[in-house]
C-alpha cells in the first residue's frame, strides 16, 4: 500500500509509489515542491528537499 | 555482472534501464554522485567500480568530471569521456559533425556582442541563439532581426557565467513543424520519433511540451545518424535532425538520452537495449 508523506511546506499530502526508489523525485500536489526520497527503511521514507534545477542540467 | 548505475537525480529512465537490466539477469547497484566522494589520486578506483558503469547524471558537470575520474582509473564507463565531454557542448559537437562532412544547420559563432550582430547578419534572419551548454530547449531563443537579437544578446551579457557570452548563432531552419529524435544504441538506431512543436512554441523538446509519435528514416538518413553516432565517440545517444530542403541536418546530440517520449511510442525496447549494450560492453 502506498505511503503518504506530509509535505513540510504547505501540509498537503504526498503519495509515494510503491515501486519508489532512492534518488527518486516525488512532489507535493497541492504547492509542486519536489522532494527526493533519501531513504526507505522497513516500510518507512524520508524525503529532502530536491535540488533546484541546474544550469547545467539536461539530457 | 554488475551495472553500476551514476545518477545525481533518479529519473523515469533510470528506474527502466535497472528494471530491465536486473531482468536480463544482471545485478544493478545505483551510485548517487553526490555522495561519493572520489580519492583520485588512489589505485583504489577500479576495484571500487567493479562492474561496467552506465553515466546517467542528469547535471553535465557532474557527469563530465565522473566519468573522467573513472575513465582514467581504467573503469569501464558508457559514454565514453570524449563522447560526455563533446555532446555537452553544441559548439563542440558541430565542429565535429561539419569535420566529419554530417549536414548540419549553417552556425557562427562569436565572442562580443558587435561580432554576434556581425555573425547573425552573415547568417541572414531569423537567426536561433542557444548557450551552448545546457538542454531541454532552455534559452534557445529565436531572434526574427537585429532589434530581437539586440534584446537577447543585452539580456546574455548579465549574465555571470562567461560562457553565456559564447554566442552561438544558428540558421532558423525551414522545417515542417517537428524534428526527428534517433535513439542509438552502439551500431544500432533503436528507435526513431517525431517531436512536434507544441502549440505556442516553436521548440520540439518533449520538456517543453512537444508531442511525440513514430518515425521512419530512409537508408541514406540512417546512414547519416550512424555516421554522426560515430563521430562523436558512439555509445547511447540520442541525435536530433531537422527536415530541410536540403536533406535532414543534425542539429543535436544528446550524451544522457532521455527517452520517456519515445517510449510512449515505441515501449521498453529502448531501456531494454540499454541494458543489453553494457551487459555486452561488460563481456568485452
Amino acid at each position: 500500500m502506498a505511503i503518504k508523506v506530509m509535505c513540510q511546506e504547505c501540509g498537503g499530502t504526498i503519495t509515494i509509489p510503491d515501486d519508489a526508489i532512492v534518488g527518486e523525485i516525488v512532489s507535493c500536489p497541492d504547492c509542486g515542491i519536489d522532494y527526493e526520497v533519501s531513504q526507505i527503511n522497513n516500510g518507512s521514507i524520508q524525503l529532502k528537499i530536491a535540488e533546484d534545477i541546474g544550469e547545467d542540467w539536461g539530457e | 555482472m554488475n551495472l553500476i548505475i551514476l545518477y545525481d537525480r533518479i529519473r523515469w529512465e533510470e528506474k527502466q534501464i535497472a528494471e530491465e537490466a536486473k531482468a536480463l539477469g544482471a545485478t544493478v547497484t545505483m551510485i548517487d554522485v553526490r555522495s561519493l566522494p572520489l580519492e583520485i589520486t588512489s589505485n583504489s578506483i577500479k576495484k571500487e567500480f567493479d562492474g561496467v558503469v552506465l553515466q546517467r547524471c542528469v547535471s553535465h558537470t557532474r557527469g563530465i568530471y565522473y566519468t573522467a575520474i573513472l575513465e582514467e582509473h581504467n573503469v569501464n564507463v558508457i559514454n565514453s569521456f570524449f563522447t560526455t565531454m563533446i555532446t555537452s557542448n553544441k559548439l563542440l559537437t558541430t565542429l565535429k559533425l561539419v569535420k566529419n562532412n554530417i549536414p548540419t544547420p549553417k552556425t557562427g559563432v562569436a565572442f562580443s556582442y558587435d561580432a554576434a550582430l556581425k555573425i547573425a547578419k552573415d547568417i541572414g534572419y531569423p537567426v536561433v541563439i542557444k548557450p551552448i551548454l545546457g538542454s531541454w530547449g532552455r534559452l534557445v531563443n529565436k531572434a526574427r532581426d537585429q532589434d530581437e537579437l539586440s534584446s537577447l544578446l543585452e539580456a546574455r551579457e548579465l549574465f555571470s557565467d562567461p560562457l553565456y557570452q559564447v554566442y552561438y548563432l544558428q540558421e532558423y531552419v525551414k522545417r515542417p513543424p517537428r524534428d526527428i529524435r534517433s535513439i542509438v544504441v552502439g551500431d544500432e538506431i533503436i528507435a526513431i520519433t517525431y517531436r512536434y512543436q507544441p502549440e505556442n512554441d516553436w521548440r520540439t523538446n518533449v520538456a517543453r511540451g512537444g508531442i511525440v509519435d513514430k518515425a521512419y528514416l530512409s537508408d541514406d538518413e540512417h546512414e547519416i545518424i550512424l555516421r554522426a553516432a560515430k563521430t562523436v565517440g558512439g555509445g547511447i545517444l540520442g541525435i536530433d535532425a531537422m527536415e530541410s530542403d536540403r536533406g535532414i541536418l543534425i542539429h543535436e546530440i544528446n550524451g544522457t538520452v532521455e527517452f520517456r517520449g519515445a517510449a510512449s511510442v515505441w515501449g521498453n525496447i529502448i531501456p531494454r537495449s540499454i541494458a543489453e549494450y553494457a551487459i555486452k560492453r561488460a563481456k568485452n
